[in-house]
């Protein structure tokens, strides 16, 4: 099993953030995982990007020409990351805020409105939490159990609150990312 | 053991502290502030010391004053900073003081560009500062080994009364892997009777000096360090060799290009091709033997040598091949990382001519 | 027989290297002395500089490090915060300190270190050979300016006590001289007090001392510490710059 993933996105849209979390869900499962971020200029345009990879060996390149998925979060990122995805890879687009379609034939589109599910559920910030349920529910990468004790584990005393909502996210995310 | 997740500047970091340095000196530089920012915190709380120097001449020379009073002490940067400390490195090396330096390779030369990169392969294996030293260059290609590494080069250091370099590209520093805090048994380490750290009851002073000013006592001086050099090259050479058991192609690489040379191996072989990866872990001293002996294998058509440099390490391959095989380069630089695909190219071209 | 004068036992038993009317010898033995008289030769750290100096570790009889050319404040900063209990200096002549030192000099008070640096100001290049230094006074001939020191080509002398007074992490400076007994006694006095003012963790403490280079500027021993008080107390006045409370 080898998951190539680049996850990106406006800075703050939590892109870096779930790549965190695909890698220690990984770790979890006694997998091997790497991250890399982009960093330098690139981060200072407001843009902001991950490599991600999941294995159950040994990892070599961290960095991926090909990737098996591309999260795209918004628009630029999915005009800069489409054309690098694997045939037969993924495409996961926030259809909430990228109006356009994918356009290959030869790669699976998922669209997850995941601002309009996060405001639904009251807090914007967890649009990227939907991202994830839809990614691991569609790419059977990693156990939805694993997710959900992770997500128990980052929010521990006055945040402990908040992982109700984010399991929330994560499963109504889980639902568009169902294969159909 | 439990794995946890660190990023690799962070984790040098920590694995400094948990190794025993005592003090960080350091100067903001990219791609490395995660260190002297970690350190800042972390390093107080730990009861050691850490400064912001004025300059990376001044942080390395607090790393000297530091390693003359006997304490184990660090300092970090990235190229150009490196550049600046190569006279504190030179005095370390002069002095038989125990020192490690941090280099998270950025795009050279000059101010270059701040993205990973090998260009300082020649000033971190030949010394890097004036006169006759070498440093024992350690290059992790993950985060578990730059977390093993970082704390053997303090041991090393100690061992031998020698700086030690831990030659890490960008990307190393700014990536994520799980690890593991391995249970170390420190190496037996000579106590530190040379130290300047007070007369005490001592029946003489320690004076910590590199200026030797006649040449006879100048020579006996490099000869003296020169017994170190040849110790250090018999004892501490390290490598590793990926899928090489039955290799007709040998891709030589270390830190980030050879997890790409790995990768492209992989690959190669699903086409047909023998391919397996030879990684000096240690730069200096450089594993020649081990690579010799390969490049005699009768099996071993060729080489290619894999760098985010145009051609440096592909010197230390050549002297260790000796010609009895070809060698072929491949290399990216000023902040490009090769990528699977063109090392796949290029050993394919090399193959066609070497097979 | 009663012993009326004794070297003091922070000097070893050895020659000193340099030349007739310099006042290395002299500050090395007011140094020896201050640090005996505190108990403190067990425990006291020296970085001495690249010049003259370099050789002091052979003749203080505590421990000491040779820093590299300028770095001896950088040295300083790790030894003291290593070892915080033990009185700890640098001993810098003009062209270590105020010319490829200045950094290190300035960036130490500015931190407010608590170590004691000793800054010999003979206006010259010493063992290089009589180059211009920092604080070549104007008109004065060295190898490097053998017309004289010029404004126009080479700036004013740089005044680095009033310098580094400027710097709250410096608490203590003060201007000395030692060519004639008075003078010598007021030296020690504030040699002293610097090094009491460092154990007493009050910030960083300097002395500068005016010196002869009779050899490099070319003149008799008398005729140098004459031109000395002449010309460089003139335009280095003696005396305390700097005693405020601690920073």
């Amino acid at each position: 099993m080898k998951k190539e993933v680049i996850l990106s996105g406006f800075g703050g849209q939590g892109v870096m953030s779930i790549g965190k979390n695909l890698v220690e869900a990984a770790v979890a499962e006694d997998l091997e995982a790497s991250w890399v971020p982009s960093y330098g200029p690139e981060m200072r345009g407001g843009t902001a990007n991950c490599t991600v990879i999941i294995s159950d060996g040994r990892i070599g390149a961290p960095l991926v020409e090909r990737p098996s998925e591309v999260v795209a979060m918004n628009r630029a990122a999915l005009a800069k990351f489409e054309s690098r995805v694997a045939p037969g890879g993924t495409v996961f687009v926030n259809s909430s805020i990228i109006p356009d379609k994918v356009s290959r034939e030869d790669v699976t589109a998922v669209y997850v409105p995941c601002d309009e599910i996060a405001s639904e559920l009251g807090n914007p910030k967890v649009a990227n939490m939907v991202m994830l349920g839809a990614y691991v529910a569609a790419t059977g990468a990693l156990k939805r159990e694993t997710i959900e004790a992770m997500i128990a584990e980052m929010f521990t005393g006055k945040k402990a609150k908040l992982v109700p909502l984010n399991l929330e996210a994560l499963h109504r995310g889980m639902e568009c990312g169902k294969p159909a | 053991m439990k794995r946890e997740i660190w990023k690799g500047s962070e984790a040098i970091a920590e694995a400094a502290i948990r190794a025993g340095c005592r003090c960080f000196f350091g100067y903001p530089i990219t791609p490395q502030n995660e260190i002297p920012e970690y350190m800042s915190l972390h390093m107080p709380q730990s009861g050691g010391v850490f400064v912001q120097a004025e300059s990376e001449l001044a942080a390395v020379n607090m790393v000297y004053g530091a390693a003359a009073s006997g304490v184990r002490a660090m300092t970090s940067s990235s190229s150009p900073g490196v550049s600046l400390k190569q006279e504190g490195i030179s005095y370390l090396a002069a002095c038989q003081l125990p020192a490690v330096i941090v280099n998270v390779m950025r795009g050279g030369p000059g101010l270059g560009s701040i993205q990973p990169a090998q260009g300082d392969y020649f000033q971190a294996t030949r010394g890097g500062g004036n006169g006759d030293y070498r440093t024992v260059v350690l290059a992790p290609a993950n985060i578990q080994e730059a977390v093993d590494l970082t704390q053997e080069a303090f041991d090393i250091a100690d061992q031998y009364r020698n700086p030690v370099v831990l030659l890490a590209d960008g990307l190393i520093g700014q990536m994520m892997e799980p690890i593991v805090w391995k249970e170390r048994t420190p190496r037996t380490l000579p106590e530190k009777t040379w130290a300047a750290c007070g007369r005490g009851n001592r029946d003489h002073n320690n004076f910590i000096t590199s200026l030797l000013i006649d040449a006879p006592s100048c020579e006996a001086h490099n000869l003296e360090l020169h017994k170190k050099v040849l110790e250090m090259e018999k004892n501490e050479c390290r490598w590793e060799e990926i899928l090489l058991d039955d290799a007709e192609m040998v891709l030589v690489a270390y830190g980030t290009p050879s997890r790409v040379a790995q990768t492209a191996a992989e690959n190669l072989r699903r086409q047909g091709i023998k391919a397996g990866v030879f990684r000096p872990i240690t730069l200096w001293p450089y594993p020649y033997a081990r690579l010799r002996e390969i490049a005699a294998l009768d099996r071993v058509k060729g080489f290619l040598t894999v760098e985010m440099s145009l051609g440096q390490m592909l010197d230390d391959v050549n002297l260790a091949v000796a010609e009895r095989k070809p060698v072929k380069f491949y290399g990216r630089c000023g902040g490009k990382i090769p990528g699977v695909s063109e090392v796949e190219r290029a050993v394919q071209e090399a193959w066609k001519e070497v097979k | 027989m009663t012993t009326i004068y004794r070297k003091t036992k922070g000097l070893q038993d050895t020659e000193l290297h340099y030349c007739p009317g310099c006042a290395h010898g002299i500050v090395h033995k007011l140094i020896g002395e201050i640090l005996e008289e505190m108990d403190a030769l067990g425990t006291a750290i020296g970085v001495c500089p690249v010049g003259c100096a370099v050789f002091a570790g052979n003749y203080f009889s505590f421990d000491t490090i040779e820093a590299a050319h300028g770095r001896a404040p950088a040295v300083a900063t790790a030894v003291k915060r290593t070892h915080p209990t033990q009185p700890v200096f640098t001993y810098q002549g003009d062209g270590d300190l105020a010319s490829i030192g200045a950094a290190e000099i300035v960036h130490a008070a500015m931190r407010g270190e608590k170590f004691t640096t000793i800054f010999i100001n003979n206006a010259i290049y010493g063992m290089t050979g009589g180059q211009m230094a920092p604080t070549t006074l104007i008109g004065q001939r060295a190898t490097t300016a053998p017309l004289g020191r010029t404004k126009e080509q080479a700036g004013m002398p740089i005044r680095v006590a009033e310098m580094l007074s400027t710097l709250d992490g410096c608490v203590y400076a003060e201007r000395v001289c030692v060519t004639d007994i008075p003078h010598l006694n007021k030296a020690k006095k504030a040699l002293k007090k610097a090094f009491q003012r460092q154990m007493a963790g009050d910030g960083f403490t300097f002395v500068e001392v005016l010196a002869a280079c009779p050899t490099n500027w070319g003149m008799e021993i008398d005729e140098a510490n004459q031109w000395l008080m002449d010309n460089m107390a003139a335009y280095y006045p003696l005396g305390v710059i700097k005693d405020t409370e601690a920073m």
